[in-house]
């Protein structure tokens, strides 16, 4: 049985560039950052010093806190360096691939005799439990909980996503050997869009699957969660991503750490834009080097999509839980005179003083990344709530945080948001407003005053 | 080539600068003339195109209708009373000249505190005080001395806003205090029957009244016992005395159509304090108080009468502060226009009740919301209890 969950709030934006569904290239490169900064909450502790080789699934830094999280290299060779930022923290990893792959074989796992605990050790041990975030906080998940679910979600209405469904195409059922798997170690909801009902992912076992019909952000599985089965204090649900649970999939079936997956390569800074196979940790260069529109403009590299992807650049790596690579034009360049008044027809806005709701909803638009305003107090009201679909006050948890009040915080449901919850509120909030940024130090501050 | 100036003058204003004082006021012209180009460095990197600074504006664009009609009545007003007549361009002349000394002084003390304060707090300049800068010299009678005027902006824009923290963290609509202000520190120039029509020459346009020929509008003349003079319609197109952006629905509900279309006020705001208002000034029709001339005002002319309309569309709905939550904005709009009506019927000093009305309910703005989201809250409790027994 399949429940369906209609979602009425939220926004699609309609970006240029979205990726073809084809792939250009199987790419490898010659050196792959390990990130330790792409998991949240993780302290890293160096495994694998400078020069020593590893092989791919080979621990290369564990948790301070838990000494069990691990993170694997995803291929093998040699540590080139480890590189610092301020406060001598550790941003990454440089492995140099060498020729021969070895990889780490932990053996073919039969899932119908698997303990809970052996499973999680597995999981741990090959670096694949760091996949696994947990709310509240939205960090990387304690292996010493047990959450009362896992959520995934196969979807993502972001705009410039990678299509999950072309994604998986091929992998179905390593997807599907992830989820039972998933499920030995809590129960397992997953989350499809409705044009996935009749794909080669259904019909999935071992897992409670519902539907989202909606605009984003339906494919968020904080969505998800609030409609599901809401976490109150005290609780724990976890989450992974479905490129991830195929990662798992693929350990279960081989007994090896593949931490290949398919990117989309997408933007209107992209000449061809279309899907890439690479391991995670890639160099950005090597993905989109001449495939980038060649113009005086500035362009931003963002890894991940426009909404909650990070800055970056062509020195920067490919983030562990990335699944698109976007490109779009800067815009610090462009001196746009009196737009406050302006009809302006080709910037997209929900607001309907600009005239780009008579080009209808299909037009594409190549915005860029100009904030367009300054910040201000939060002067209109209900913004935040239009696009919120979860069961939450966003404006009044946002002023919470802001203040600082912690029981407040509480009550209003922080424990059930991460900060891409708020990524569209971001986007049309008239007050411009850094709604993730402050979601995120509130969730951390939250976390460090609870420990 | 705006850029290039702005670049060449730019470091006069920067730490260091000759003219660091005026940084604010730099940055506030610069962000006037090209939209920052500012990029984003966290969260999103894409943003909707719109923000506070257009937001303001198309409210000021919603309210210029009315203040064009306001101009062309204040002409109207004075010439008929003079017992005179001459064409609309003439009564629009005098009315801007008029209006125009007293928007420029409301902009220039307004603003000049906004700077000021913007320049010690390090803050850019908000556009808050574009609108309320408007409303100001509409919702006053036309006689009021821009001395006066001046005082009640100062004291509204400092004891209003600023104090509390700016566009965006006020309680009370700084429009309305300056006119609250006005009420009960001059109480003789903001009602009766000798505010309401211009009784003077500017630039040989217009009469030179005399004291005896005085008229009050027609909410005064109700609540002093008289029959009311004029009938729906005239109320609706508003030839008639009465604060200078008030009189005209129709040119109101303009303003009102291009804020409802940009989403700009709220449509559950509006629609309720006109609801609030009908039902009450019903309920007083059919209540037989025969002594009361107030009461006796059809439901249907008391939405069109006085600053109903106005203070439905451009006060009640101001997003600062009327009740955030879209259910409490049901509930704000209808005792709005309730109160309104009431305070019109029962209290015999002062014919017009919108301005408390809506002052009163900002008070109560923050208590509505907090009821719903305290309800959001215990919902969150209760989920947690069952879960935990």
């Amino acid at each position: 049985m399949k429940r369906l969950f209609k979602i009425r709030k939220g926004l699609d934006i309609n970006l240029k560039g979205v990726a073809e569904k084809s792939i250009s290239k199987t790419l490898t490169s010659k050196e792959y950052a390990i990130s330790p900064i792409d998991f949240h909450g993780f302290v890293p502790r160096i495994l694998a010093k400078e020069g020593t080789h590893v092989d791919a699934g080979t621990p290369v830094f564990t948790d301070k806190a838990t000494e069990r999280i691990n993170i694997v290299s995803p291929v093998s060779g040699t540590i080139k360096s480890i590189v610092r930022g301020e406060r001598r923290k550790i941003l990454h990893a440089i492995v140099e691939a060498d020729d021969k792959s070895t990889i780490v074989d932990f053996g073919k796992i039969d899932l119908n005799n698997i303990s809970r605990e052996n499973l999680s050790d597995l999981l741990l041990k090959s670096g694949l439990f760091a996949f696994f975030r947990q709310r509240p906080y939205d960090v990387v998940a304690n292996p010493d909980d047990e959450p009362k679910g896992i959520f995934v979600s196969t979807f993502s209405k972001m705009p410039l996503a990678a299509d999950f469904t072309y994604v998986v195409e091929g992998q179905e059922s390593t997807f599907k050997t992830g989820i039972s798997a998933l499920s030995k170690l809590a129960s397992v909801y997953v989350g499809i869009s409705p044009e996935q009902i009749n794909t080669d992912i259904m019909p999935i076992h071992d897992a409670e699957v519902s539907v989202f019909n909606g605009p984003n952000p339906s494919g968020n599985v904080g969505v998800h969660i609030n409609k599901i089965s809401p976490i109150n204090k005290g609780e724990v649900v976890w989450t992974i991503g479905a490129e991830e649970v195929i990662f798992i999939g693929r350990l279960i079936e081989t007994g090896k750490v593949d931490l290949t997956r398919r990117i989309a390569i997408a933007g209107s800074g992209i000449q061809q834009p279309q899907y890439i196979e690479t391991l995670i940790g890639a160099p950005l260069a090597d993905l989109i080097e001449g495939n980038v529109n060649k113009t005086e403009k500035h362009q931003r590299i963002i890894d991940g999509n426009p909404l909650v992807g990070r800055k970056s650049s062509m020195n920067g790596y490919l983030g562990a839980h990335t699944t698109e690579v976007s490109v779009i034009p800067e815009g610090d360049d462009v001196d746009e005179v009196l737009g406050w008044i302006m009809p302006r027809f080709n910037d997209f806005s929900t607001n309907k003083s600009y005239f780009s709701w008579l080009s209808g909803k299909n037009k594409q638009y190549d915005l860029d990344c100009r904030i367009k305003g300054g910040e201000r107090h939060m002067i209109m009201s209900s913004e935040y709530e239009r696009v919120f679909p979860m069961d939450i006050y966003p404006s009044y948890l946002i002023k919470a945080i802001i203040t600082g009040d912690i029981d407040r915080q509480e009550e209003l449901g922080i424990y059930e948001v991460a900060p891409e919850d708020f990524a569209v509120a971001e986007f049309i909030c008239s007050s411009k407003l850094e709604l993730q940024k402050i979601v995120r130090e509130g969730l951390d501050i939250l976390r460090k005053e609870n420990a | 080539m705006i850029k290039k100036l702005f670049d060449k003058i730019r470091p006069n204003f920067e730490e260091g600068g000759k003219l660091k004082s005026f940084h604010s006021v730099f940055e506030g012209f610069e962000s006037f003339l090209l939209v920052p180009n500012t990029t984003s460095k966290s969260g999103v990197s894409i943003h909707d195109a719109i923000d506070s600074k257009r937001i303001m504006s198309f409210v000021v664009i919603a309210l210029l209708p009315a203040l064009f009609f306001g101009m062309y009545n204040i002409g109207l007003q004075n010439y008929t009373l003079a017992g005179q007549s001459a064409s609309w361009f003439t009564y629009f002349l005098y009315g801007f000249l008029v209006m125009l000394p007293r928007i420029v002084v409301s902009y220039a003390v307004g603003l000049g505190i906004e700077f000021v304060v913007a320049q010690w707090k390090k803050e850019e300049i908000q556009e808050g005080y574009l609108v309320t800068g408007l409303l100001i010299p509409m919702i006053l009678p036309v006689n009021t001395p821009l001395w006066m005027m001046a005082l009640a902006v100062a004291f509204s824009v400092i004891f209003a806003k600023e104090i509390y923290g700016g566009t965006g963290m006020n309680i009370f609509n700084p429009a309305l205090v300056a006119r609250a202000f006005l009420f009960f520190a001059y109480p003789t120039s903001m009602s009766g029957d000798k505010v309401w029509v211009c009784d003077s020459q500017f630039f040989g346009l217009g009469n030179a009244l005399p004291d005896t020929m005085t008229q009050a509008t027609a909410l005064g003349e109700a609540a002093a016992d008289q029959a009311v003079s004029g009938d729906f319609w005239q109320y609706v197109v508003g030839t008639m005395p009465g604060s200078v952006g008030e009189t005209s629905v129709i040119a109101i509900a303009i303003g009102a159509l291009i804020l409802l279309w940009t989403r700009i006020a709220s449509w559950k705001t509006m629609s309720s304090v006109f609801v609030g208002g009908a039902i009450v000034a019903f309920l007083f029709n059919v209540s037989g108080l025969d002594s009361n001339e107030v009461a006796k005002i059809p439901w249907y002319n008391h939405l069109v009468l006085g600053g109903f309309a106005f203070g439905a569309v451009f006060m009640a709905t101001d997003p600062v502060t009327s009740a955030r939550t879209e259910k409490g904005k049901y509930i704000y709009g209808f005792l709005i226009g309730a109160l309104a009506i009431v305070i019109r019927v029962l209290n015999p000093g002062y014919p017009e009740g919108m301005m408390l009305a809506i002052l009163f309910m900002n008070m109560f703005a923050p208590l509505i919301d907090y009821c719903f989201v305290q309800k959001n809250i215990s919902k969150r409790a209760k989920r947690m209890k069952v879960n935990n027994d």
